[in-house]
């Protein structure tokens, strides 16, 4: 009961945001709507919708992180949370409460992405309900960075590592703009040791209904995933009990 | 019957120490104002008692609960309005009271009807529909007492609760807070002398994290045979200094 109250505040000032509702839903379609101009006009298949739609959503959830992070960030700095400390609320309630509302963010996020994907192309049936799932896993990996960003770092720093080093990373190492075979190298070997590219990579054999292509991706979302979370509440926690979040 | 007793609390950060071997014993019900210059210790007292820092050493027991041996049950009985507003900035000030009574364990009917009777107790319902970052910083600070108050603390810490209020906002809020006087212990620092001596029961006067000297104002008055309350405190203050 209390984190789930705590739980609808996070939600309420994270959607009450102006900027949070743009970067989260506006900037991604934006993006979705331009690149898919572009595939209209050019004579070869560079953002054919299919390849493109999974990549875009990928790409909209790393502002998951800078919504969450952001949110932490600020209460950590503000007497808001010298208010939560001193009520009966506990460690699992706060990682609860900050981690919880940002899922059905997250699925309404990819959803409306996928649904404007329809308009534009995009073929409608269950493998997108497949899709869904596979990023919200991939969801998980962001919530985490947001949840240990949040921790360590105040909002505008957290404005610096999420909302600009995560986004780029997650653009240009999630061969969403362009194939990653094309550049090759040390960039293509790095991005193949980020969870981006599996990301991207599972969610678009989940929509071409290549389902035997989607786990050797999808373990590397789920380990990222795990791996994060783990680390993410570890330092929340230490920092909670070091008196400095 | 007792409400707090503070046996030896010490913080040390690093090599200063902030709070020294502190002895305090607070009634029920009593209003005790800490007073000190700025780095006296006040705050760093008022954080370890409502467990927002844990002590160097020493405990304190409130209503029978030690900070730190049950922190949690500690929780349960207190509230605290910082230093600074503590709104949550996005949320109207009706579903700023309505969360807090939810966090402190109250269901979502009685939360609501706790809500609709701060509203009116404080003079807040006409702007309960209003986000808490619109308001003046008076109505801010008094939105953050009053949510102090929503979860029925036994004990109540007001940290500097005036700090930056203009003259009649700060009349209002102590209006609010003699109306708790007998009904729940709260603990008050403040660096207004007249707020002290108006208010509180009894004062504590800390000095370098010591506390040097615990009375009523005019017990304090005579223990320094000075005329004014602020002379009494300047002399309290200052003897330490003086001493050297």
């Amino acid at each position: 009961m209390r984190c789930m109250s705590f739980a609808k505040r996070n939600a309420k000032e994270i959607i009450r945001d102006p900027i949070n509702v743009f970067f989260g839903l506006g900037f991604p379609l934006v993006i979705l709507f331009l690149l898919s101009a572009i595939q209209a006009n050019i004579p070869v298949s560079l953002f054919e919708i299919n390849r493109l739609a999974p990549g875009i959503s990928v790409f909209g959830l790393s502002f998951v992180s800078l919504f969450s992070g952001t949110l932490i960030a600020k209460d950590k700095t503000s007497s808001y949370m010298l208010r939560l400390l001193a009520s009966p609320l506990t460690s699992a309630d706060f990682i609860i409460g900050y981690t919880l509302p940002l899922l059905p963010m997250a699925i309404l996020q990819s959803a409306v992405c996928f649904i404007v994907s329809f308009f534009l192309g995009l073929t409608i049936n269950l493998n997108v309900l497949l899709a869904l799932v596979i990023l919200l896993l991939t969801n998980v990996f962001f919530i985490g960075t947001g949840l240990l960003a949040g921790s360590i770092f105040n909002d505008k720093q957290v404005g610096g590592v999420c909302g600009a080093l995560l986004t780029n990373l997650t653009a240009w190492l999630s061969g969403t703009w362009f194939d990653l075979d094309l550049v090759g190298g040390a960039f293509k070997t790095a991005a193949y040791l980020m969870t981006f590219v599996h990301s991207v990579n599972a969610a678009r054999a989940a929509i071409d209904g290549d389902y035997a292509s989607i786990f050797p991706d999808l373990w590397w979302v789920i380990g990222y995933a795990i791996l994060i979370i783990i680390i993410a509440i570890y330092v929340f926690k230490s920092k909670m009990k070091s008196e400095n979040i | 019957m007792t409400a707090i007793e503070t046996i030896d609390l010490t913080k040390k950060f690093k090599n200063k120490t902030a709070v020294n071997k502190l002895n305090l014993l607070v009634e029920q019900g009593e209003l005790f104002a800490l007073l000190g210059v700025n780095g006296a210790g006040k705050t760093t007292t008022i954080k370890m008692l409502s467990c927002l820092i844990t002590p160097t050493s020493g405990d304190a027991i409130l209503l029978g609960e030690s900070v730190t041996n049950n922190p949690q049950a500690v929780k349960e009985n207190v509230n605290v309005s910082p230093q600074e507003t503590a709104v949550a900035r996005n949320l109207t000030v009706k579903e700023n009271l309505e969360l807090t009574a939810e966090i402190y364990g109250f269901g979502r009917k009685v939360s609501k009807q706790k809500t609709e009777e701060m509203l009116l107790a404080f003079g807040l319902e006409e702007i309960a529909n209003d986000k808490a970052k619109t308001l003046s910083g008076g109505m801010q600070r008094r939105l953050s007492i009053t949510m102090a108050l929503i979860s029925d603390p036994k004990i109540l810490f007001l940290d500097e609760p005036t700090l930056g209020l203009d003259v009649l906002a700060r009349r209002e809020l102590w209006s609010a807070i003699k109306k708790l006087k007998g009904k729940i212990t709260v603990i008050l620092t403040t660096h207004y002398m007249e707020e002290a001596e108006t208010l509180s029961d009894r004062i504590g006067v800390m000095v370098k994290g010591e506390l040097k000297a615990v009375g009523t104002a005019k017990d304090l008055i005579e223990k320094t045979g000075v005329k004014t309350f602020e002379d009494a405190f300047v002399a309290l203050a200052t003897e330490t200094e003086a001493e050297k």
